[in-house]
């Protein structure tokens, strides 16, 4: 094969594979929104923990799979907790207040973490071992497989759960009329305890899936989190497939960028996205046709 | 079966009942009349647990009900229609009908369905539409079966006609008395004071958050003050 269509398939995967995590934190964000119409600045600190914890029990000597498991468990714990015990509380408050709350529990979560874990970097270990793969004549790590394979998983299961599910659809009503959700009998409390465990477990393991490549570390949620609150409103806020269609654009946007003009401004492109949204199509590339399916 | 005593509510600052005394035995079918923002609303809301009460007692059943939460309600068998519809838009009609009987599980839920279907058939030509796409009486239609979808002891309807042409409210109305024959509890606020008043047993006046006259249907069709300000006589 050509070298620049080797070239160009190269940076497609590295895109795709960092686009698939910010789909997972991006779904995070749209499953909070819609139960509350809260964004939750928390979400990468989800993220920050899924890695956290997974390498902190690592070190403990308990197994990967044991780890990964133990780490999204906390991490749901901790969402849980923050929804009972910050947001719950100050329910009747404005949502502005409500996200408030979000970027005090971030500060608090990054800061818990620094004292207990420290503050130094880490790395996991790759799933399956650190072999390239070779495919059409661009190398993919297995890593990326993982990646790509675990998000593709649970976007067909949050589908199923959201269009087959009562539950799902009762979450979607309520997301869309929370009046009429109250008044068929819906618990609209424990729909966003719902919503913030599930988004928690979703940051978790987009946490875990990049930390073998990206290495962890107690503010890795900050930009984590940055990027899949920016592929969130590239798609539209609070719905789902905006939310993976704007991480995996997202995720090309700075691969391309970085390889075809300066890798110097990887990280702004996040940036650029945001600021090109809220000035050009503030409603995002799914617009707000009411409240979709996540 | 539904008594209600010294109820009073709030927005803010602002009073919205000022102290309701009310009842309904079951089996009654009873309305509830007055003008724009008198509160009518709010009561429904209250009872169905979905504005904080102020003040006062709501017992259902001899229960005391004031501080339950809505599904609890709902799962006693209070159940509402609230006013402007209020269907879950991008859902299917037939979401929108599952989701009415979110409280109860089991194939039963299955036979209902069937039941709405055969009352309302255009429901069932247009089930896995968005609700969102219906006209209006067929929201309504939606609105009601939803309602009836969770097995109403009391049901609460909240302006069910208003905004309909002439041919459906009469179709509304109809719905009502039939399901008042099958034995349901109703309570119904309507702006068409003259239709309501004339199929219900009893009737409630509400002026400015509070009842102000209560008597037989029939009798209040004949009150001057209900003629003149609610009847255009
Ligand atoms: N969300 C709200 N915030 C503040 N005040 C409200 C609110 N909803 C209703 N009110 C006020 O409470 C009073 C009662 O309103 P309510 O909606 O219960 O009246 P209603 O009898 O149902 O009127 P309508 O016939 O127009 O439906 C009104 O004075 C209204 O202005
Ligand atoms: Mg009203």
């Amino acid at each position: 094969m050509p070298a620049p269509l080797v070239e160009f398939l190269q940076f497609l995967f590295s895109g795709i594979t960092s686009g698939a995590i910010y789909a997972l934190v991006a779904l995070g964000f749209a499953l909070i929104y819609n139960a509350s119409h809260v964004i939750n600045f928390a979400q990468g600190e989800f993220v920050m923990l899924g890695g956290m914890v997974t390498w902190a029990l690592l070190s403990q000597g308990i197994d990967l799979p044991l780890a990964i498991a133990g780490a999204v468990a906390l991490t749901m714990v901790v969402g849980l907790a923050l929804e009972k015990l910050a947001i719950e509380p100050a329910r009747n408050a404005d949502v502005v207040t409500l996200i408030i709350i979000t970027i005090g529990a971030g500060i608090f979560l990054r800061g818990l973490t620094s004292v207990t874990l420290g503050k130094d970097l880490h790395a996991l270990p790759s799933f399956s071992g650190d072999e390239p793969l070779s495919l059409l004549g661009a190398t993919i790590m297995p890593q990326s497989l993982w990646i790509l394979g675990v998000t593709a998983g649970i976007v067909v299961l949050l589908h199923g759960f959201f269009n087959y599910t009562l539950l799902g659809k009762a979450i979607l009503a309520t997301s869309h009329n929370r009046l009429a959700a109250r008044l068929v009998g819906i618990n609209v409390s424990f729909v966003l305890l719902l919503s913030f465990g599930l988004s928690a477990l979703l940051g978790a393991v987009a946490g875990i899936l990049i930390a073998p490549i990206t290495a962890t570390h107690f503010e890795v949620g900050i930009m984590l989190g940055l990027k899949g609150f920016a592929a969130a409103i590239l798609g539209g806020l609070g719905n789902g497939v905006g939310a993976i269609v704007g991480g995996l654009l997202l995720g090309l946007i700075e691969s391309l960028g970085a390889g075809y003009i300066s890798s110097d401004y990887k990280d702004a492109m996040a940036f650029v996205v945001i600021l090109g949204v809220l000035f050009f199509m503030p409603s995002g590339l799914f617009g707000r046709r009411g409240t979709e399916r996540v | 079966m539904l008594e209600i005593q010294g109820l009073t509510s709030h927005y803010g600052r602002i009073q919205a009942l000022e102290g309701v005394d009310l009842t309904i035995a079951e089996g009654e079918l009873v309305a509830l009349v007055g003008a724009n923002g008198a509160g009518k609303t709010t009561l429904l809301r209250c009872i169905s647990g979905v504005q904080p009460v102020t003040g006062g007692r709501i017992l259902f059943e001899g229960r005391d009900i004031t501080r339950a939460a809505p599904q609890s309600r709902v799962a006693l068998g209070i159940c509402q229609v609230p006013e402007g519809r209020q269907v879950f838009g991008p859902l299917s009609v037939e979401d929108n009908l599952k989701l009415g009987a979110f409280r109860r599980r089991g194939k039963r839920v299955a036979d209902d369905l069937e039941r709405m279907y055969t009352r309302f058939p255009v429901l069932k030509e247009k089930r896995k539409q968005p609700a969102g796409t219906l006209s209006g009486g067929q929201q309504q239609m939606l609105a009601i079966c939803r309602a009836l979808m969770a097995h109403p002891r009391l049901l609460l309807l909240d302006e069910p006609s208003m905004g309909l042409a002439p041919l459906l409210v009469g179709e509304i109305f109809n719905t009502v008395e039939l399901l008042k024959e099958q034995g349901t509890t109703l309570f119904l606020v309507e702006q068409n004071a003259y239709a309501a008043l004339g199929i219900a047993d009893r009737g409630y006046v509400l002026e400015t958050g509070g009842v102000v006259l209560s008597d037989t249907g029939a009798a209040l069709l004949e009150n001057a003050r209900v003629k003149e300000a609610y009847l255009g006589l």
